[in-house]
């Protein structure tokens, strides 16, 4: 069993039947699910979750599906690292790294679509599929091919090598689409019109996909001793995954495995050349002027994000602040992380460290807080943003030759 | 001049299942509003109080998004195709 009351509009409240709907038949505003967390309270103990499965769904209760009969290739309960040496380069006293990179396809989307999936088979969907930078492409095709569903999965044209073939390989159809992610997503949501049994994970299913994000704010407390952070970074593409971070460690205040009231601050992450959420932050709006994104962060470069009036929201509530960093910016951060912390990330890590970055120097994430940087991709999958990295030297296979050219102290 | 209006399955219920509309408009604004003499209802949706967009609604003339143009005023001509999809997606 599981503990939805339903689904509920984010923007006039009206009520909805948990099914596949993501947006307001009356003002078109996004479906969120309602919890009954009194009835959680009284089952989701520390010991209870100590029990379960190391995955995600050790949170069930707290998620819109059952563990059992999951679609579950292992998605979550990756490592949060100490990160002593990148927080005595920056000034912070305790930082920690939560590492998505670790996840069964390298990125934080393995938690969203083993969540969407589940839901959707127990729906009775046959076909999964998305609109995507990449990363989420590569997650669902990997999710269909082990629950033996179909796929179809749509990208804009020029994302990353690595992340085509991270998708093809895995057997469903893979569409390339001449146009940016805007333009992916527009047509996804006209699809979904036309194929209304289809899972498209983050269109009509999105309701219930946006909330395996929220396994991000669980298992950083859970691996904090059940303490919630003083401060988070989190990158922003649509401000999905924030949002839901924040909505997971204030479900946690409220169900009684963190002291309440929680008091998170949550600080968001932009490339420069895609920041119409950082925009909307520092000009005060609570409307998205959309952009036309041109980012080597590719995984975050959505110009109408849908959740970015939300993730404003967050910010300013929780006394948070956002960055935009450039190219140069992310790259060199990469670099740091790397350097510092034997983590190697994607372009997005490096958005979300460049930002950490940059706050630290502000000032306002505090040397005193207790800090969780989140780093939601592997590096593997955007080496290109790094083509000028090559060996320190080439040598012919003689000591003679090695001890000429390199000098280890 | 006549346009094609593709209308988002939150919409369907008031347009009798139709998944688009023929109006008469010089400019999205028009047009939107030819919509709702057609479709009683329709506006409401789309509209908020102010008379503006409402935030999750987008549209879209010949692929692109208004707020890239020139809103309500954008100009449209005819046979061009107006589409109004949901904001809620992606990411």
């Amino acid at each position: 069993m599981t503990f939805v009351k339903g689904l509920r509009c984010r923007e006039c409240g009206r009520p909805y039947p948990a099914e596949a709907l993501h947006a307001c038949e009356w003002c078109f505003g996004p479906l969120e699910v309602v919890y009954d967390y009194e009835a959680v309270a009284s089952v989701m103990s520390k010991e209870y979750i100590a029990a379960g499965p190391s995955t995600l769904w050790r949170y069930a209760p707290l998620l819109p599906a059952d563990a059992e009969g999951a679609i579950d290739l292992g998605a979550g309960f990756t490592p949060l690292i100490r990160a002593d040496r990148l927080a005595a380069e920056l000034g912070l006293s305790e930082l920690w790294i939560k590492n998505d990179g670790l996840q069964p396809t390298g990125s934080f989307k393995d938690r969203v679509v083993s969540v969407a999936l589940t839901v959707a088979s127990k729906l009775g969907s046959k076909v999964a599929a998305c609109a995507s930078t990449g990363n989420l492409a590569n997650s669902v095709a990997a999710h269909a091919a082990w629950a033996g569903m179909k796929s179809v999965v749509f990208v804009p044209a020029d994302v990353e090598p690595a992340k085509l073939t991270a998708t093809s390989v895995y057997g469903g159809t893979l569409v390339a689409v001449q146009g940016g992610y805007d333009d992916v997503n527009r047509l996804c949501a006209e699809i979904v019109g036309e194929h209304p049994d289809w899972a498209v994970v983050n269109v009509n299913m999105r309701a219930y996909y946006s909330e395996g994000s929220k396994t991000l704010a669980f298992e950083v407390a859970e691996q904090l001793g059940w303490k919630a952070p003083d401060h988070v970074v989190v990158p922003i593409g649509s401000g999905s995954q924030l949002t839901k971070i924040h909505k997971g460690f204030e479900e946690l205040g409220k169900v009684g495995l963190v002291d309440s009231p929680v008091e998170v601050r949550v600080s968001g992450a932009q490339p420069a050349g895609c920041a119409p959420v950082a925009n909307a932050f520092s000009e005060g709006s609570d409307r998205i002027r959309p952009v036309r994104p041109a980012t080597v962060a590719k995984s975050l470069a959505i110009g109408d994000p849908a959740d970015g009036v939300y993730a404003v929201d967050v910010v300013r509530k929780t006394g948070g602040s956002i960055a935009a960093v450039t190219d140069e910016e992310i790259v060199e951060a990469i670099g740091l992380l790397a350097r510092t912390e034997g983590i190697f990330t994607e372009t997005a890590g490096g958005v979300t460290i460049g930002t950490l970055v940059k706050l630290a120097a502000e000032g306002v994430i505090r040397a005193d807080e207790r800090v969780v940087c989140y780093v939601t991709g592997t590096g593997l999958k955007t080496v290109d943003a790094l083509s000028s990295l090559r060996p320190t030297v080439t040598i012919p296979p003689t000591l003679e030759a090695f001890n000429q050219a390199v000098e280890v102290e | 001049m006549s346009v094609v209006v593709r209308i988002p399955t939150q919409l369907r219920s008031l347009t009798g299942g139709a998944s688009e509309a023929k109006v008469d408009g010089a400019t999205v604004g028009e047009a939107l509003s030819a919509l709702e003499k057609l479709h009683p209802g329709v506006g409401e949706r789309l509209f908020d109080e102010g008379g503006q967009l409402r935030r999750f609604v987008n549209v879209f003339v010949a692929e692109e998004d208004v707020r890239f143009l020139d809103g309500l005023a954008t100009p449209l001509s005819d046979g061009q195709t107006l589409s109004i999809v949901p904001a809620v997606a992606g990411g």
